[in-house]
């Protein structure tokens, strides 16, 4: 199984642990349709693509409505908790949750139980709470972009609201936040840093950096990181390497944005579309590189 | 037996997620803790650490991240705090650094983890990007489509840290946009 778990902004809706499905641009998760919004809608929507396009079972979304009071938050960390040590799951991708450590912990432990080890992905609020909580360097995967990488190479900061002056969010500074993060012990164990060059981590080391196609505007389009955490999720469920898996899914990121030939008022549902083609091109580039 | 490498030690001692509100006298901490506790929040009052010890002898300890919130509220109850600070580093202040990058006909500036984006000519928020807390997708569906000017602000409508940094955004894109 892969379980994608986060917050939808919708003030009123229970918790819900179901089937995603998307068709004909239609996302649903049990049923219940959403619009494939910036946020967990985009993550999901991308990750159920990819489960399609390589066959594989669709994924679970485990999910809830919060709009930032962190209700639908917590309600969704009780239900988690009381569940995720009996869940078979393979891979499990956090993403949008209120950042609570207290909570967390009370997860994190529920996963410490099982007796397989799933593998842990962390996007968004997430991975800031795995960061505050000293347990990052469990996880497998975190995707920050740069904003967020200055955040986890602070070693004092609560939050990216809170990261210093003096660690410079500069695209040329990537590579020193990364070593900055990793010696800290607040990285995971690899890492997709998104942005205009697209640098993938693994250990501390950084093994490999896309920039093509280099699609400017996407930086600016809201869901953009989303989908690329969705797609590479689905990858490693799928059962590539989680290195290989974050390049290849890097790149059918960009190709996806290439395809829409977007500008900064491009909406993600736009890009989403072409996520099928994208993997096409990009697996017939990749197909020495990168084995299944 | 444990399947993960654990830190536990590292959580001992440490709030890595809480902050201090600072208040003027004793008195307002109380209205304020009782205001904070009958809304369901989880806050406890403390004596500051020496750092803090110029405003009263008592802080009120909260959960960081739901700032936004917890201001509007007490500001709603005319007490609002004179400092909030992150307990395990008081000195800390919130990040004030922009970047900009102009797109031509668009225009993007980013603080900390968020970004806005607005359309030159009409002046209309066409994107909000980065974040991560759960009412980043709620605001930026909320402002997306509207005239920068006539957008409500995300602190009016966002209750934590993300909406505050793209509220930073918001109010240096007007800057620069001359409104």
């Amino acid at each position: 199984m892969l379980a994608l778990i986060g917050t939808i902004p919708y003030p009123n809706l229970p918790v819900i642990s179901r089937e995603i499905l998307i068709k004909d641009g239609n996302l649903t998760i049990g049923g219940e349709s959403f619009p494939i919004h910036r946020g967990f809608q985009a993550m999901i929507g991308a990750a159920a693509i990819v489960c399609a396009e390589l066959g594989l079972s669709s994924p679970i979304g485990f999910t809830v409505g919060d709009i930032g009071l962190g209700d639908g938050s917590r309600r969704l960390y009780e239900y988690l908790k009381n569940r995720l040590t009996d869940l078979p799951a393979k891979v499990l991708t956090f993403h949008y949750l209120m950042p609570d450590v207290n909570w967390h912990n009370k997860v994190f432990w529920a996963i410490e139980e099982r007796a397989e080890r799933p593998i842990l992905i962390a996007d968004a609020g997430f991975m800031y709470v795995a960061k505050m909580s000293g347990y990052a360097p469990s996880y497998d995967l975190f995707t920050p972009d740069i904003g967020e990488l200055a955040f986890l190479a602070d070693d004092m900061a609560p939050h990216p609201f809170y990261t210093r002056g003096f660690i410079c969010h500069e695209e040329s500074n990537v590579p020193s936040l990364i070593s900055r993060a990793y010696q800290g012990e607040n990285a995971s164990k690899a890492m997709i840093v998104k942005g205009e060059k697209d640098y993938i981590c693994s250990k501390g080391e950084i093994v490999a950096i896309i920039e093509e196609p280099n699609v400017e505007a996407l930086e600016a389009i809201g869901g953009t990181g989303d989908t690329l955490t969705g797609i590479v999720s689905a990858l490693i469920y799928g059962g590539y390497a989680i290195e290989e898996a974050a390049i290849l899914a890097a790149r059918i990121n960009r190709i996806a944005g290439q395809l829409a030939h977007p500008n900064p008022g491009t909406q993600v549902s736009e890009i989403i579309r072409h996520i099928p083609k994208a993997i096409s091109m990009a697996l017939k580039k990749n197909i020495l590189t990168v084995s299944k | 037996m444990p399947i993960f490498k654990t830190k536990k030690e590292r959580k001992e001692g440490k709030s890595p997620d809480r902050g201090f509100l600072v208040f003027h006298n004793t008195s307002e901490v109380i209205r304020a803790e009782t205001i904070l506790k009958k809304r369901g929040w989880n806050v406890r009052v403390m004596g500051p650490p020496p750092e803090l010890r110029t405003g009263c002898d008592l802080v009120i300890e909260f959960p960081l991240v739901e700032q936004l919130n917890i201001l509007r509220l007490l500001k709603e109850n005319r007490i609002p705090p004179i400092e909030i600070v992150p307990v395990d580093n008081p000195l800390m202040k919130p990040i004030d650094l922009f970047r900009t990058k102009d797109y031509g006909d668009y225009i993007m500036v980013r603080a900390a983890n968020m970004k806005m984006t607005v359309e030159k000519n009409t002046l209309k928020i066409v994107n909000i990007s980065g974040g991560g807390c759960p009412d980043v997708p709620y605001v930026s569906e909320e402002l997306v489509g509207k005239i920068l000017k006539e957008a409500p602000s995300p602190k009016e409508i966002g209750h934590t840290l993300c909406a505050y940094a793209l509220h930073m955004a918001y109010e240096e894109l007007k800057k620069k946009c001359l409104l």
